[in-house]
């Protein structure tokens, strides 16, 4: 008798699309991915759609709506694994640049009618509303981790996605620390894995889109940049990025903006 | 008498020996600037070598500066240390697939290129022969290492100035290259021009400088050598006596002063990627979509990593006090108990490449203090036991 294949599903909430491109993007292990499930509900490749239960859902984006904050129930019911795909769905967003400041404002102040808007308070990520069983971070995710997520819940064995700093991926490469030997302020120490150390391979600092690392001593990171020349405002900025909301990089944001 | 003689070769005549390898199939990885450091890559000839350049370093700093001669080793250390040619970063072990509804493994070629290593420090050589000793010595040993290090040849060269977080000089192992070398090289810029004494420490060596035509060295320009290569031990800059530090770090597991001397600490765990003998390694199992095929992956790993001590029901050191106990205790202490002797050779890396420029001589001279102070009654916030 032939497996039935897992059935895959891709819902979008508050999101810019890029980390469902992702999965397109994955190109040359595209067939395989085809191969080896059922991609049963991707309205970004497809409008045919197949109804649930579904084995795993990629949630991508932040819950930003009432309406979205009812709709991701729906989706935790229907699926049996349920992972986040990127920034936005781990921790809110950019869009969670709003929860520092008063939303109603901002909505005055860009819609012409803001009493058409129907928006919540804060972007929150989806493991605010509903249980999620594989966090899965990036802005944009990595294609490479996506593939490795979704074969290890097919194999049943644990994701090798590791939780410690960009540091470690960066030295594995053999760079040089863009901070020690040129003083660019790099977030990488404080910031997870997975992207590959992109930035400071291309002599950049970590910008951190992967959100913060297993336990991240933001403080003292950013205390070494204030005594580098950076200022208060600036580490403000620095934290404030797509991952802005998640615990470690708030309350640091937050403590430097007093 | 000596056993073996010593050669006279101008800066240029390296090449010679670089390409003698090249024509015997072996890589040259050497000493080059690149993204504003000194790096070891595979390098072509004596003008990829640094010419000119020199590094100052200060801890959680290095910024590369111009001489102001034409010197070829005239630096220190930088990020990498040989042990990413002999125990690479990312290893696949070997690989399993399904063929015919079994399941075949695929052991891994060991690598077959062989290096010539240019421009090794005597620290460097001690980090090696420590790692040989962790991968090659004992019940179990690393086939893949082995074969790496059986084709390498190390051309030494001797440090004539220590950088400012050199500290071989307590750790007993430079800066003068005494063992461990196929040759050691000695680097002279002086009224009497520029040139390299070449030392062989091995029979291949002494039949590579003695086959391709350089001449011996005069008795002067050995003495000039010489006096360059022992000045190097007066100008150290950092010191510290480690010769009660085994002891004394095991009995201090619950100072508290572990909290203050970890409270910067990043957990980011550069620290243990730059040392050249940190060899701890995780292991990955991965399957591919299909479910067809499988393969092991070992990876540089890091003691200040969460998952590094992880066993069912979490990590045993969450707080990064304990990691950093965990890292420094054994580097400089139970390293001991464990191999024979330390695991820090006194490169300085660690302390160059933290971020946040945490430095291990100071730290160990704090503990030092708090022992002292206890000895002679004065509190130092252990309670009052």
């Amino acid at each position: 008798m032939k497996k039935r294949k897992p059935k895959l599903a891709v819902w979008k909430f508050a999101s810019c699309d890029g980390c469902q491109l992702s999965l397109l993007d994955c190109e040359d292990e595209l067939l395989d991915i085809v191969g080896a499930v059922e991609i049963a509900y991707f309205l970004e490749a497809s409008r045919a759609t197949v109804s649930g239960p579904y084995d795993i859902s990629l949630v991508e984006g932040s819950i930003t709506t009432p309406h979205d904050a009812e709709r991701i129930h729906k989706i935790r019911k229907v699926s049996k694994y349920l992972i986040t795909i990127g920034a936005c769905a781990t921790a809110g967003g950019i869009q969670a640049l709003r929860n520092f400041k008063d939303v109603k404002e901002f909505i005055s102040i860009v819609y012409a009618n803001p009493s058409y808007i129907e928006t919540l308070s804060k972007s929150t990520p989806i493991s605010d509303h509903v249980f999620v069983d594989f966090e899965l971070r990036g802005c944009p995710i990595n294609k490479y981790q996506l593939i490795e997520v979704i074969s290890a819940f097919l194999n049943n064995r644990k994701p090798n996605i590791p939780s410690y700093s960009v540091c470690v991926e960066c030295k594995r490469n053999g760079n040089v620390c863009v901070m020690v030997s040129s003083g660019t302020p790099c977030l990488g120490p404080v910031v997870q894995a997975g992207c590959g150390a992109i930035c400071p391979s291309y002599q950049r600092g970590c910008y951190g889109c992967f959100g913060p690392k297993e336990t991240p001593n933001v403080f003292s990171l950013s205390e070494h940049f204030l005594k580098n020349g950076l200022s208060s405002a600036d580490i403000v900025r620095v934290l404030r990025n797509f991952n802005s909301y998640a615990e470690p990089f708030r309350k640091g944001s937050e403590a430097y903006e007093r | 008498m000596e056993k073996f003689k010593s050669y006279y070769l101008a800066p240029e005549e390296l090449n010679k020996i670089f390409d003698y390898f090249k024509t015997r199939g072996y890589k040259i990885a050497g000493p080059t600037v690149k993204d504003n450091a000194i790096v070891y890559d595979e390098i072509e000839s004596v003008n990829d070598l640094p010419l000119g350049w020199t590094d100052e370093q200060g801890p959680g700093s290095y910024r590369l500066k111009r001489r102001n001669d034409e010197a070829l080793f005239g630096y220190v250390v930088g990020p990498h240390s040989w042990k990413k040619f002999l125990f690479p970063p990312i290893l696949t072990l070997w690989e399993a697939k399904r063929e015919n509804g079994k399941f075949k493994i695929y052991e891994q070629n060991y690598s077959e290129e062989k290096f010539v290593f240019v421009g090794v420090r005597a620290c460097e050589i001690s980090a090696i022969l420590i790692q040989d000793k962790i991968f090659g010595g004992g019940q179990y040993v690393d086939p893949n290492y082995l074969r790496r290090r059986e084709n390498a040849f190390i051309i030494a060269v001797n440090c004539n100035e220590p950088g400012n977080n050199c500290f071989c000089l307590s750790t007993g192992t430079g800066p003068k290259v005494l063992t461990g070398y196929d040759i050691v090289l000695t680097e002279v810029i002086s009224e009497s021009g520029h040139y390299l004494i070449a030392k062989p420490g091995s029979d291949l060596g002494e039949e590579i400088l003695a086959s391709l035509g350089f001449r011996e060295a005069t008795t002067q320009e050995i003495d000039e050598a010489d006096k360059v290569s022992n000045e190097a031990v007066n100008k150290f800059r950092k010191e510290v006596d480690l010769s009660d530090v085994v002891e004394m770090l095991q009995s201090n597991y619950e100072n508290p002063l572990w909290e203050k001397v970890s409270e910067k600490c990043l957990t980011c765990a550069n620290c243990t990627m730059v040392c050249p003998t940190c060899f701890c390694h995780t292991v990955e199992d991965v399957t591919d979509l299909t479910g067809q095929s499988a393969k092991r992956v070992r990876k540089w790993d890091s003691c200040f990593t969460l998952e590094f001590s992880y066993i069912h029901g979490g990590s045993v050191r969450y707080s990064t006090a304990s990691r950093y106990r965990q890292w420094m205790t054994h580097k400089l202490s139970t390293w001991k108990n464990q191999f024979g002797m330390i695991g820090c050779v006194g490169c300085g890396r660690c302390i160059t490449w933290c971020p946040v420029g945490i430095d291990i001589v100071e730290n160990v001279k704090l503990f030092k203090e708090s022992e002292l102070k206890l000895k002679t009654g004065e509190s130092y916030g252990r309670g009052n036991t």
